[in-house]
């Protein structure tokens, strides 16, 4: 079977078209009725040009997601994430992670410390690079998330991405989701002329130069436990030279 | 890691969201960057029946000067400062203070008035707002009113806001020419809390002698945090040579009540104090001559 690879070459393979006409990313994943073939079809939909798909709708779909019955204190609240908007009805403690993880199966997004220590969570919300772990889901009605599943553009990865395969910047790579997103808000901030505890100059308000002592300081909120901060530097840097 | 139940409101305006305190009392506790409160409620330190999101309020994200002073609204973050070309400028030991706060994921929520609101000794933004003499802006149902920063903590993790009211707005005076100030803090790693801080703001006379405005603030060096008045007595109307440095130093860290934990023995955190005013001064000065 070659569904995996022609999954990754087009949004709707011609030679399976029937089997994956069936297939709703969003809703399967989210009814939570995943069998193990689905699964596969859907990591293939999201890792694929699938994930290009998403990025690029503009008819925003809504997801509808089964009421909490259980819940003393359950809000409604409408999600934007990689351009989908999606209806949750949750708890109010979901924080945004469990959100993205448990809801709707946006799995690339890792859980590390659960307390804003590791940045494993990392997400962009309106471009702002945030601990998802420490935002609740409610919170975030209108806003524009990014996960690491709406960086690449299908088979053309995100140029930071490229970079984290080319200089090594990963080991295990549970903490490579959130070091890409962070270092993707990095280069704006750094475009922008944000200033860092290491910037010499406050005076000077134009791009930053990201040196790698910029670099280390500004993705201090993102822990590897592996050490391969060496590659992850030498990634950010090459990437800021491209981008 | 699951805090426990809460109801969840998000006023629209400060008017609703002020009438929502004085009807809820205790029970409510207001979430702004939550970058404080949601770890504690994490961890069931804190567990307040309702939580009033003041983050859809609009037009309280501001940085401006007016009036005479620096106004930071209630929703402004920790990275706006960063950013920000007036804070850059004028008021560069808010830069230094903002950029040791944690990391930048957490700067991207927290916000400034929230590290005075939460009343944590350990929080940075304190000691240099007692050292800039700011002022914070509550409202509540009963109107606005200023409350110095010198007694806005009145005990460990205690503020002068009541419970119906809202930290609106920091006030800070715009310093006279020859103003410079600097935050200096000594943390373990990345994220931590200070093992010590120290935040100096000073303003040089026509002679080059310090004037009564000198402020000095210490961060984690006791229950509250501390305003470190006998050393900024000693300062006024000295020249600020070496060993005026080094005698105001060591007053602070006199003043300066630390105790044994993780970071440190007491004895250490309080020569800790003595390094950092030194530092801070000497840092300050250099401001004061047209150094960032």
């Amino acid at each position: 079977m070659t569904t995996e690879n022609s999954s990754r070459t087009s949004t709707v393979p011609e030679t399976d078209s029937e089997e994956y006409s069936s297939v709703n990313p969003a809703t399967d994943m989210i009814d939570c009725k995943l069998s193990r073939r689905d699964f596969v079809k859907t990591v293939g939909y999201f890792t694929g040009a699938g994930a290009l798909g998403l990025q690029l709708i503009s008819v925003e779909t809504i997801v509808e997601c089964a009421p909490l019955e259980f819940s003393a204190s359950a809000h409604t609240v409408e999600l934007t994430v990689n351009g989908l908007v999606h209806k949750l009805t949750m708890d109010t403690r979901v924080t945004l992670l469990d959100a993205l993880r448990e809801y709707l199966k946006l799995t690339g997004t890792k859980k590390g410390c659960d307390h804003g220590q590791c940045g494993a969570c990392t997400v962009l919300v309106n471009g702002r690079r945030i601990n998802s772990c420490l935002s609740l889901a409610v919170t975030h009605q209108g806003d524009q998330i990014t996960t690491i599943e709406g960086l690449s553009g299908g088979e053309e990865l995100h140029p930071l991405q490229t970079a984290f395969i080319e200089h090594d910047g990963f080991q295990c790579g549970y903490c490579t989701p959130g070091q890409i997103c962070s270092a993707v808000a990095l280069l704006e901030e750094a475009r922008r002329g944000d200033a860092s505890f290491v910037t010499p100059d406050l005076a000077h308000t134009g791009r930053v130069e990201l040196t790698p002592e910029e670099i280390r300081e500004r993705m201090s909120g993102n822990v590897c436990r592996c050490g391969a901060y060496p590659g992850i530097v030498q990634a950010v840097q090459t990437a800021s030279r491209t981008l | 890691m699951i805090p426990r139940s809460f109801e969840y409101s998000a006023p629209g305006t400060l008017d609703e969201a002020v009438a929502l305190l004085q009807k809820l009392g205790s029970d409510a506790k207001i979430l702004s960057g939550g970058q404080s409160l949601i770890p504690m409620m994490k961890l069931r330190l804190a567990s307040p029946p309702h939580i009033v999101d003041i983050n859809r309020i609009p037009g309280l994200d501001y940085i401006t000067e007016k009036d005479g002073f620096l106004r930071i609204g209630a929703l402004v973050r920790e990275s706006d400062l960063e950013r920000s070309e007036l804070v850059r400028s004028r008021f560069p030991i808010l830069v230094d203070t903002t950029s040791v706060i944690a990391d930048p994921l957490v700067r991207n929520q927290a916000t400034v008035c929230g590290n005075l609101a939460h009343g944590d000794p350990a929080n940075d933004h304190p000691a240099t707002m007692l050292a800039l003499g700011a002022i914070v802006v509550a409202v509540g149902p009963r109107g606005e009113r200023d409350v110095p920063v010198e007694n806005f903590f009145p005990a460990l993790f205690t503020t002068a806001l009541e419970a119906d009211e809202i930290l609106r707005e920091i006030k800070i005076p715009i310093p006279p020419p020859s103003t410079g100030g600097a935050y200096l803090k000594l943390e373990r790693k990345v994220g931590d809390y200070a093992t010590a801080g120290v935040a100096v703001q000073i303003t040089l006379n026509n002679s080059g002698a310090c004037t009564a405005a000198a402020g000095i603030g210490l961060t984690n060096v006791g229950f509250t945090p501390i305003k470190a008045v006998k050393a900024e007595a000693f300062v006024k109307g000295k020249q600020l040579d070496q060993a005026a440095v080094k005698q105001a130093s060591e007053i602070a860290a006199g003043e300066s009540h630390p105790v044994d934990d993780i970071r440190g023995p007491a004895d250490y955190k309080r020569d800790l104090v003595r390094v950092l005013t030194a530092r801070a001064i000497v840092r300050a000065l250099e401001r004061v001559k047209g150094g960032v």
